[in-house]
């Protein structure tokens, strides 16, 4: 019997494999990883399904190979993803780099336990966060998308690789253990009304093609090997036709292509959702499975008559920096649950430039933020301004 | 109206497939909605390890058990170290043969099945989980017989399917004996 790659229908999955399968639905047919703690899910789900659908899994030797691995299959022409947690996440870091500088599509996976080191393989954290924007070394943008829910681990698997085709360059989606090994209903949709971005490739004759110039959205079209187009590249600072050229200029030029054609792009990479948003006073700023902390939150301090409201962080990276500016200056607060000692309230708190208290409710990893431990912040919160 | 469940165990048991099970059946065959979250050790066997089920008719907000309403332990130490979650007048449920208690409160309502025993006679103590859920089946109402049994058949292996079938109609009629046992006594 032929597998289908789109497994249309209502499941009762855990995050793990929605992400699986949200990759597949995607177009990827490549998969380069090394199993661990609590991203395994993902790879085994791919070991099984992507030899049914034509695809490639290779479990590597290390993450710092399934990294190179994924480059080395996007310039081959496929969507490709790992899946990891955070040790296989450190050592992605030099790779991803590489992805970066050679925009290069992929997707990473990080499903987060408990660090720093090998810490709580089993348990929960969200303490990856900052390492997701600034891990890999140099000057850079990225794009992170953070899910709460099995569901959104299909979906937003589906927009990393769209964004990543879009924008050519890695895409990571940060997710965590109970996301990951949480079990809900996953609805899979019909395989055509789901909407595939894929990247630009050239049409202009060989002779003509840089590999490397932006057109005007910022993002150059690809051209793969085989494709028939002359192409090189190179971790070192390159000119538009990709051959090394390692002076400030260029450098300039190079690097202010790879952040514009994210920054440029802001508004259709940013995404958010609000709820109770117009009459609250206090506003919990969430992403992950902090979010469903908040949700329980906002129900019990409304009950207690608090006027609380939620922004959830769909996408983390870029920060929508505007948008929380704005707010601050209508709120009497802004609060944010994290399974971290803070690292996403540095953000909050640098776009909220002092318009409004902003505060956390963290913790070190290994549990989720209790709702009660939520309110007792709200609650001093209250009290302060009484 | 939001029902917390906490299953207990050991790795190996089944814990997280059985939590799973009960999930499934409420989302794909009752069509409420349903959270499954699992909690184990980095041992693969043996170390202790619990799945909490959240079942409503309303989407989950929140997937983790603060007072489950139904407590199922599949062995001693899940039991000590979770009896006192258990809400007032919550059900109480264990297998008799691993949990040996003196301490059963009276605001529980308690079960009990030997349900390791009946899938060792069935043939493979692997189904003990089975014959729980059966038992639970006819003791509580979590969601629909027919759902639990349907979601137990879609998820065993296609080969073990008449021996699990078995062992869940094996706790489900231990379960129906005992409440007309406590009916007969009652009337």
């Amino acid at each position: 019997m032929a597998s289908k790659a789109v497994l249309t229908g209502t499941h009762f999955m855990n995050g793990d494999e929605a992400c699986a399968e949200g990759a597949l639905a995607a177009g990827c047919r490549f998969f380069g990883g090394y199993p661990i703690t609590p991203a395994t899910e993902v790879a085994e789900r791919m070991s099984r399904r992507l030899p049914q659908l034509g695809g490639i899994y290779i479990q590597m030797e290390d993450e710092i190979a399934s990294m190179a691995s994924l480059l080395g299959a996007s310039w081959g022409g496929q969507k490709a993803m790992t899946s990891t947690s955070g040790p296989g996440f450190s050592l992605m870091m030099e790779n991803l780099g590489l992805g970066i500088i050679t925009e290069t599509p992929c997707v990473v996976c990080n499903v987060q336990r408990g660090g720093p080191s090998t810490g709580l393989p089993t348990l929960v954290g969200q303490a990856d966060m900052m390492q997701a924007r600034w891990g890999s070394h140099g000057h850079y943008e990225i794009i992170a998308l953070c899910p709460s829910s099995p569901q959104e681990m299909f979906d937003f698997t589906i927009r990393a690789f769209n964004l990543s085709e879009q924008f050519r360059t890695p895409v990571l989606i940060m997710a965590d253990e109970v996301v990951g090994h949480m079990n809900e209903r996953v609805v899979i949709p019909a395989e055509d009304t789901i909407e595939l971005v894929e990247r630009k490739r050239p049409t202009c004759a060989p002779e003509a093609f840089l590999p490397f110039r932006p057109e005007a959205d910022g993002v150059a079209p690809m051209a793969c090997f085989g494709d028939g187009y002359r192409v090189h590249i190179t971790g070192l600072t390159h000119a538009e036709n990709g051959y090394p050229a390692m002076e400030a200029g260029a450098h300039e030029r190079m690097l202010n292509a790879l952040v514009n054609k994210i920054k440029m792009n802001r508004d259709t990479i940013i995404s958010y959702d609000t709820e109770y948003l117009d009459d609250a006073e206090i506003v919990l700023v969430a992403y992950g499975i902090s979010v469903r902390s908040a949700r329980r939150a906002i129900r019990a301090g409304r009950e207690q008559g608090l006027k609380l409201g939620l922004v959830k962080l769909n996408t983390v990276w870029p920060f929508p920096e505007e948008f929380i500016r704005d707010l601050a200056g209508r709120v009497r607060a802004l609060v944010m649950p994290e399974i971290n000692l803070g690292q996403m309230v540095l953000e909050l708190e640098r776009c909220a430039g002092g318009r409004c208290p902003v505060r956390l409710v963290g913790h070190a990893g290994g549990a989720i933020i209790r709702p009660a431990a939520i309110l007792n912040v709200i609650n001093d919160l209250v009290k302060e301004a009484v | 109206m939001e029902k917390e469940i906490l299953i207990t165990g050991f790795g190996g048991q089944g814990i997280v497939l059985t939590g799973n099970i009960l999930g499934m059946a409420a989302t794909l065959y009752d069509n409420r909605h349903a959270t499954m979250t699992q909690s184990y050790g980095p041992e693969a066997r043996g170390g202790s390890c619990s799945s909490q089920v959240v079942i409503s008719d309303e989407p989950i907000l929140f997937p983790y058990v603060e007072r489950p309403q139904v407590m199922i332990c599949m062995s001693q130490a899940g039991f000590q170290k979770n009896c006192a979650m258990l809400a007032d007048g919550g059900i109480m449920i264990w297998d008799s043969d691993l949990v040996k208690s003196a301490e059963l409160r009276e605001q529980w309502d308690c079960y009990n099945i030997p349900a390791t025993r009946f899938a060792e006679e069935l043939g493979n103590k692997m189904m003990a989980n089975i014959v729980m859920l059966g038992f639970v089946s006819a003791v509580c109402e979590l969601v629909a017989p027919d759902s639990l049994k349907q979601a137990v058949l879609k998820t065993v292996p296609p080969k073990t399917r008449d021996k699990n079938s078995a062992a869940f109609d094996r706790g489900r009629e231990y379960g129906g004996e005992i409440l007309k046992g406590r009916a007969r006594q009652e009337h």
